[in-house]
């Protein structure tokens, strides 16, 4: 007899739902490329609930066939739940390697219960499932995990679509620093300013976003609580305050001054003391980004004559160039998994992504657009997230880390620039 | 400086997780899982610019030499050019006149390239205006040089003359009360 396991972890979270102002500037997103191998996947209709069960398979769906790594196998006349037994067989013969069946149950005090299992149906085993209990209004949320447990179990890497982004949108005159979900939907503003807001980065446990607003007239650094909207000013000493970037402990974060003349490279404590300078060049230094062990920093320099890619230790000494080819290379962002940085490469007047691969040092350059800026990783090192411009508007564009899979994010009024891909859900 | 925080959590939902075993046909355990809730929730806040002016005519009048704030650059160069020297050397010497006075000397760049290098490449043009506003007796103490990069460009095209426009360091005037530009 199986031991059943009882958790009883009971976790609670304050959710802000903000209702007005969000609409105009919500994300639309548009695939524009898949992977050579896709996954047939057969996500059958949940069955209870019919409203709820719409939204999260939709959501299921939607997100599974986004990442470009699945293929949705169609599923009509299937009235499968959690509990159903599988004919493996017939929907091998329908062309899925995997099934997915689920219900959706009110429970006692109102809220909703989504319960899947996910099936191999070559090998005709369950390959587990689980149980997630949402507000009906958040019940994308749910779709969003159980899109992550399918992707997990079948890809063997964890999932991002319960991730968030943060972007900057130019509206009306007006910059507006918002959050969404990784599939753009559920838009929320952080901070609306008259001023610019660049660089945005999360904290490693993504409570809050620093950043550098131009408010006061000239660049300040801020690190902004996202639940409670306090905010704390980390650095603004005289000349030019910038490009923050964590410590993957979320201690301390490396931050670019002008304090001394010319733009160098410091780190401070999180709440803004214990200032101390890292680099000394006559140049630019700027663009400083932890690697993800923490040992190193990756940031940009002229110090060479030209903007190329360097890496100091995290507490300073000897720096290393580490980009060769062509006369600007810069925003080095290193790997979440530590193998690889994402950058931007001038290449015959064009800006575009390229990756290296930091072991043999072999760069491929991903796009074929003109104006690629700020990449950041998806917090599974799979997908890198730019601003790019499209017909003269600012866009986002999400490229798979072998350039194969590309999905744009847009809004109808404004330019969308800055993207910054949360970290894993905690 | 006003803020402004709207109210902060406009509404608040409770999301729990509970655990419930189903029952098992054969296959793996259904797990219960800590139910969603996508982090936190977020908060807006309203960021306000700032506010003008209140400064002397011969720095605001358009006929004054001092009405001129702009110094434009060459691309991918920040040395002042001689054009520019008769400017610089005006506001330098009302600096020394009006030891109360302050500027902040703005850096801007064009569009082309990484938003935080152009930061630190407007850094550098606005402390070239610094160093010959220095040179000439004008105070530490009075000159800031920041940078906008390519944030504010005077013009928005996408041509070399909207680029021409927009790689350069502007001066802004602040008195000795507080009033002023910045």
């Amino acid at each position: 007899m199986k031991t059943m396991q009882r958790i009883s972890r009971r976790i609670f979270l304050a959710f802000g739902l903000l209702a007005a102002g969000l609409a105009q500037a919500q994300l639309s997103i548009e695939i524009t490329g898949a992977g050579a191998n896709r996954i047939p996947v057969a996500i059958a209709d949940f069955l209870g609930d019919p409203t709820a069960s719409r939204v999260v398979t939709a959501t299921v769906r939607s997100d599974l066939e986004r990442s470009g790594l699945f293929k949705l196998v169609d599923t009509t006349g299937a009235a499968l739940d959690e509990n159903s037994s599988i004919n493996h067989g017939e929907w091998k013969g329908k062309g899925a390697d995997a099934l997915a069946a689920g219900s959706l149950v009110r429970t006692a005090d109102g809220r909703m219960e989504a319960r899947f299992r996910i099936y191999d149906t070559q090998k005709a085993v369950a390959l587990g499932g689980a149980a997630y209990v949402t507000g009906n209004e958040q019940l994308r949320i749910a779709g969003h995990r159980i899109a992550d447990y399918i992707y997990e179990k079948l890809t063997g890497e964890k999932g991002v679509f319960s991730t968030r982004i943060a972007y900057v949108v130019k509206t009306r005159g007006q910059f507006l620093l918002q959050i969404a979900d990784a599939d753009g939907q559920g838009a929320a503003t952080a901070l609306t300013s008259p001023e610019p807001i660049i660089s945005p980065v999360w904290s490693p446990d993504g409570s809050k976003l620093a950043y550098v607003s131009f408010e006061k007239k000239k660049p300040v650094i801020y690190v902004h609580s996202l639940a409670s909207g306090q905010r704390t000013i980390i650095a603004n000493f005289k000349g030019s305050n910038s490009a923050p970037a964590w410590s993957p402990d979320g201690r301390r974060l490396a931050v670019v001054l002008s304090k001394d003349g010319n733009s160098q490279i410091y780190a401070v404590n999180a709440d803004g003391s214990g200032v101390q300078r890292l680099a000394q060049s006559a140049g630019i230094d700027t663009e400083p980004r932890y690697s993800a062990d923490g040992a190193s920093i990756y940031f940009t320099s002229d110090r060479g004559g030209s903007p190329q890619i360097y890496r100091i230790g995290a507490n300073g000494g000897d720096a290393q160039r580490i980009s060769f080819e062509g006369s600007y290379n810069v925003s080095p962002r290193p790997s979440p998994d530590g193998k690889s940085l994402a950058f931007i490469a001038r290449r015959e007047g064009r800006f575009q992504l390229a990756v290296m691969d930091l072991a043999s040092r072999q760069v491929q350059v991903l796009t074929d657009s003109h104006k690629d800026e700020s990449p950041s990783f998806a917090p599974n090192s799979r997908m890198i997230l730019i601003a790019t411009e499209v017909g003269g508007r600012g866009v986002l564009s999400a490229v798979s880390s072998d350039g194969r899979i590309k999905q744009r994010l847009s809004v109808a009024a404004g330019d969308v620039r800055e993207p910054a891909w949360g970290p894993f859900y905690h | 400086m006003k803020k402004l925080i709207i109210p902060a959590i406009l509404s608040v939902l409770i999301l729990g997780c509970s655990s419930t075993p189903i029952d098992e046909n054969g296959g793996a355990p259904v797990e219960s899982r800590n139910g969603a809730g996508n982090g936190t929730g977020v908060a807006k806040v309203v960021a306000d610019g700032g506010d003008a002016n209140g400064l002397p005519r011969e720095l605001t009048d358009p006929k004054s030499t001092l009405a001129k704030r702009s110094i434009y650059f060459d691309l991918d160069k920040y040395e002042v050019k001689d054009e520019y020297k008769d400017l610089v050397a005006a506001h330098a010497k009302y600096l020394v006149a009006n030891r109360g006075f302050k500027v902040l000397l703005q850096g801007n760049t064009d569009e082309r390239g990484s938003r935080e290098y152009n930061l630190s490449l407007g850094q550098k043009r606005a402390d070239a205006v610094k160093r010959s506003l220095t040179l000439l007796g004008a105070r530490e103490d009075q000159v800031e040089s920041v940078s906008l990069g390519e944030e504010k460009p005077k013009n928005g095209g996408h041509d070399d003359s909207a680029w021409a426009e927009n790689r350069r360091a502007d001066i802004l005037y602040k008195a000795a009360d507080g009033r002023g530009e910045f």
